[in-house]
């Protein structure tokens, strides 16, 4: 039993690096199109939140693959993951305030961030 | 069996992921990026990062989700739609990124990747010291610079959502 678990190579049976990096490329572009299509504020953000979560699967990865010994990607997913939590905390901070100026969250009624 | 569970996964990541950026309700939108996130977590967790993993459910799914959730509620009615995309808009968006998409895979499939086999497994006790080491393999100035960031974060977060009295 101890062997067997010993032994297990931890890399997904079966599936190769590249199967995995395309899974994230499709992902990142699915973010990319709903960037470019979408007109409103917060489905923006849901969109980048995409192409980040990708990012983070890439260095994963990567990590896992190619340098197993090593922590980089898994330490860098941790930090992506913190950077995108403070970067959607002061997003929609932002997005609120603007709501109670002009009563709107479209791109096309945002024409000037001073006030 | 886990090349199909890793199959499952991955059609479920993108069915949902197309579906969050297409749909025009907004609530139904971001409850779709909560099926890819936990879809990713569940990525995590077969290539046993467990940490990682658990991090990825409790901020993301747990944490980001309700902010989504609840700055909706603040500011749209949730049952109205969004507007519909114009034809044109969503053509030339869909040539751009199956353009890109398409450049992407070429360079991925035409460099060959040297895979290790190795039976590490990182426990969270490894991650705390490279997270805090300062030799080599040690991480401690992004962690710092990520705490001043998140320190940052917060005190701009409060600054901008207070009201000013008149």
């Amino acid at each position: 039993m101890q062997k067997q678990k010993k032994n297990r190579c931890i890399m997904i049976n079966g599936v190769s690096i590249y199967e995995i990096l395309t899974l994230t490329s499709i992902m990142f572009f699915i973010g990319v199109y709903g960037f470019f299509t979408r007109k409103n504020l917060i489905a923006m953000l849901v969109s980048v939140e995409l192409i980040l979560n990708s990012a983070a699967v890439n260095f994963v990865i990567i990590n896992k693959y190619m340098f197993p010994g090593k922590l980089g990607g898994d330490i860098f997913s941790i930090f992506i993951i913190a950077v995108a939590a403070a970067e959607t905390a002061l997003a929609l901070a932002i997005i609120i305030n603007l709501y109670r100026l002009i009563m709107s969250v479209k791109t096309k009624d945002l024409e000037t961030m001073k006030y | 069996m886990e090349r199909v569970f890793f199959y499952f996964i991955a059609v479920a990541i993108i069915v949902f992921a197309f579906m969050a950026v297409t749909n025009r309700n907004m609530m139904r939108s971001i409850i779709y990026l909560l099926f890819v996130l936990i879809g990713v977590s569940s990525i995590y967790f077969m290539i046993e990062y467990n940490f990682l993993g658990a991090v990825q459910l409790t901020v993301y799914a747990g944490g980001i989700i309700i902010l989504y959730i609840n700055s909706i509620m603040l500011i749209e009615k949730i049952g109205t739609p969004m507007e519909k995309v114009k034809t044109v808009r969503k053509v030339v968006a869909g040539i751009i990124s199956v353009f890109g998409l398409a450049l992407t895979l070429f360079a991925i499939y035409s460099y060959p990747f040297q895979t290790v086999k190795s039976g590490n497994v990182t426990t969270v006790s490894q991650i705390g010291q490279a997270l805090l080491g300062y030799g080599n393999n040690g991480y401690v100035l992004p962690f710092e610079v990520i705490s001043i960031l998140l320190l940052a974060a917060m005190v701009g977060a409060i600054m901008i959502a207070k009201t000013e009295k008149k």
